[in-house]
């Protein structure tokens, strides 16, 4: 790839502009809620935009563009169904209890309403979760700037060994968000993702247009997409029976594992994301604040499923040569495409083994496609140097962004849940204020830690993907539970947790999608059911661990002692006043904010069906 | 918060859409755009990009011009004032 100067200047702009920021904001970190907390004095469109930012790392932005590619525009249902209700449910039913609860944390306020040990499940899963996310992100970057020669120029200019590129860019990326969060805490990491939000559009956009303009616009891309497999253009039809559609899912799996329990168990609990909620000025910005950020999540299949759809479905590059006469002589032109690329598809290059240097094939001896280089591919293939430098500087900025917000609800969780909770309790304000910095740093480079074990360990990113994603299935029953019966207890709620959680293992064990081999994919107790796509057996898996959690917490809270009402008041819906309503009009209510965002959920899978 | 995002984002779009443009325009007719399908995609994203940061900065400097006129009222007021 040649970069030219103006490319990184643009790269270098922003960096100058995400450290300024970070300065900027020192003055204002008096005191640790200030630096945890951004003071809770923010507008609501600033958190709006940092609460979807801070899920717009790399899965979101190279993961949604390579789901795109394999599977077309289901990949919508990420939004219509997993993202967008549940964004709804937490601003208008859930945000009173979290925010009104004065608790500072997600895990703080599983101690408010349940008890320690709660608490202390929840803050030391999440912390090492959240640890080992920003490693992933660290390792995931690293290894694109490798794939995309980003600093092999630079390094031949300055005489470096390419070697050093993977260290160059983990180091370059962690000393950049450690600073920007060390300076100015939860209020740097919030204004760096909104700065990251826009940049994102700013670098996405285009390319979606170019590429809708290459294609024919909306209906060249469907027919050019439908050349490559028809069911890739719906995202509804063909959902009844796992075997009419390409993710092979069906419609129980989607509502209730993909909508109910993920979704929620990720928009409604995860503490990255709540984090920014928690920062608003009041609690009306914080009901608001999840369904501002559901607009622009309307908006975004289309800036970063499209890219994955439109590179499926340009032409092949061949290896060509043209002949050309010239005063009397012949010319032979031969453009040479690489192997990886010729046995792609569309411009999405094919897998290669890095042993022997072939491609890889699959069961029925089709190449496999490298789909997470979909997204990048494509910005390499219609952004000419300048406007190249901004989409780079865009892909970067979404991994930092992804990163910044896992360091920063580790350092809170951490300073507040583990270390003011379980390690010294009574220290001055000052103090915990030092920690959560030193937890900064100590997070960081702990995710550096994970991103190097990455390299050493082919499987440890799905490894740790799995294991996060038994331990979150069961999450939401527990918080659902928790705020809308009375009657649940603490007790019940920690024996929830965990028999949710050992029934994703067990459902792992126990099961394997079709055409994988036991091990890492399931099966690895014995395989008693086969699942059409690993799709559907992650969203089943789901439904066992909520389904497991929500009734084996029932039936401990009939058995246990429930505490006093009087303990529970602004914890529990049927015990809490209504939130005040301000003396805004009723179309500025959340409520009316949050049918409307409905109304375009609706709408916008009518428009993909 | 006493600094206001709009301002920083601001001036840093305006900073990248005000090189994209001059790139742009140096580069006018360029063989480099072929990939851009002829279009010179840093003249014309490049402005605007300079307008969306122009307003942000504007907005922002308006905004915080108008709180160090009159001191903003204790909590609750101006809260839905959005960006844009």
């Amino acid at each position: 790839m040649q970069l030219t100067f103006v490319d990184w200047l643009i790269m270098l702009l922003y960096f100058v502009f995400v450290l300024g920021i970070g300065f900027a904001l020192k003055r204002y970190m008096k005191t640790s809620k200030d630096f945890f907390q951004a003071g809770r004095a923010l507008p609501a469109w600033i958190c709006g935009l940092a609460f979807i930012s801070a899920n717009l790392g790399a899965q979101e932005v190279i993961g949604m563009g390579a789901s795109g590619a394999k599977y077309g525009l289901e990949t919508a249902h990420f939004y219509g169904i997993g993202a967008i209700p549940a964004m709804v449910f937490v601003g208008i039913f859930m945000m009173p209890f979290y925010y009104g609860s004065k608790a500072r944390s997600v895990p703080e306020f599983l101690r408010l309403r349940f008890d320690e040990k709660t608490r202390a499940l929840n803050a030391c899963s999440f912390a090492v979760m959240t640890v080992f996310s920003s490693g992933i992100s660290m390792y995931a970057m690293a290894r694109l700037i490798q794939a995309l020669h980003v600093f092999d120029g630079l390094f031949r200019t300055l005489g470096w060994a390419p070697e050093g590129i993977f260290t160059f860019s983990i180091v370059m990326s962690a000393v950049i968000v450690l600073l920007y969060i060390f300076l100015g805490g939860l209020t740097s990491a919030i204004y760096n993702e909104v700065l990251q939000f826009f940049l994102i559009i700013a670098g996405f956009l285009p390319l979606v247009l170019l590429g809708l303009k290459n294609v024919g616009g909306w209906n060249g891309l469907k027919i050019a997409v439908s050349a490559v497999d028809p069911r890739m253009m719906h995202e509804w039809k063909g959902v009844m029976h796992s075997s009419t559609n390409p993710m092979g899912i069906e419609i129980i799996g989607i509502g209730m594992g993909l909508g109910f329990v993920l979704g929620s168990g990720y928009w409604c609990t995860d503490f990255l994301v709540i984090q920014t909620t928690m920062a608003s000025k009041n609690m009306e910005s914080a009901r608001r604040v999840p369904l501002i950020a559901a607009v622009p999540k309307m908006v975004f299949p289309f800036l970063v499923i499209l890219p994955g759809l439109i590179a499926i479905s340009l032409p092949t590059p061949h290896t060509v040569t043209t002949m050309h006469e010239a005063n009397g002589i012949i010319y032979h032109d031969t453009t040479v495409v690489s192997k990886i690329a010729e046995e792609g598809k569309g411009i999405v290059p094919a897998k290669i083994n890095p042993v022997t240097g072939k491609a890889m094939l699959d069961a029925s001896g089709h190449p496999l496609l490298d789909y997470d280089m979909a997204t990048p591919n494509m910005l390499l293939h219609y952004f000419p140097t300048g406007i190249l430098g901004l989409g780079l500087t865009a892909l970067l900025a979404s991994f930092m962004s992804g990163m910044a917000g896992n360091v920063t609800a580790f350092n809170t969780v951490f300073t507040y849940d583990l270390y003011q909770s379980y390690i010294h309790k009574g220290g001055s304000d000052r103090h915990y204020m030092a920690v959560g910095r030193w937890a900064t740093v100590g997070g960081i480079l702990l995710s550096i830690a994970t991103a190097y074990a990455a390299i050493n360990f082919n499987n440890i990113m799905d490894t740790l993907q799995l294991v996060f994603s038994f331990v979150n299935a069961p999450l939401f029953a527990t918080f659902l539970l928790g705020m809308f019966w009375k009657r649940t207890t603490g007790h019940a709620a920690f024996t929830g947790l965990i028999s949710g959680t050992l029934a994703a293992m067990l459902h792992h064990g126990l099961t394997l999608p079709i055409e994988a081999h036991p091990g890492i994919h399931g099966g690895w107790i014995t395989v008693v059911h086969h699942y059409p796509s690993d799709m559907a057996q992650n969203f089943w898996g789901a439904i066992f661990a909520f389904s497991t959690n929500f009734i084996i917490t029932v039936i401990v809270s009939l058995f246990t002692k429930p505490r006093p009402e009087s303990e529970l008041v602004g914890l529990v819906h049927s015990l809490t006043p209504k939130p005040p309503r301000a003396h805004d009009r009723w179309w500025k209510s959340p409520e009316a904010l949050g049918i409307a965002v409905l109304l375009g959920a609706v709408a916008l899978n009518i428009f993909f069906f | 918060m006493n600094l206001d995002l709009r301002i920083p984002m601001g001036l840093m779009f305006t900073f990248t859409g005000a090189i994209m443009t001059t790139w742009g325009i140096k580069t006018n007719g360029d063989a480099i755009y072929e990939k851009s399908l002829g279009i010179n995609a840093n003249l014309w994203w490049g402005l605007v990009l300079l307008a969306f940061g122009l307003a942000m900065f504007i907005l922002g400097q308006r905004s915080q011009r108008r709180l160090a006129k009159n001191p903003p009222p204790p909590e609750e007021e101006g809260d839905v004032r959005r960006g844009h």
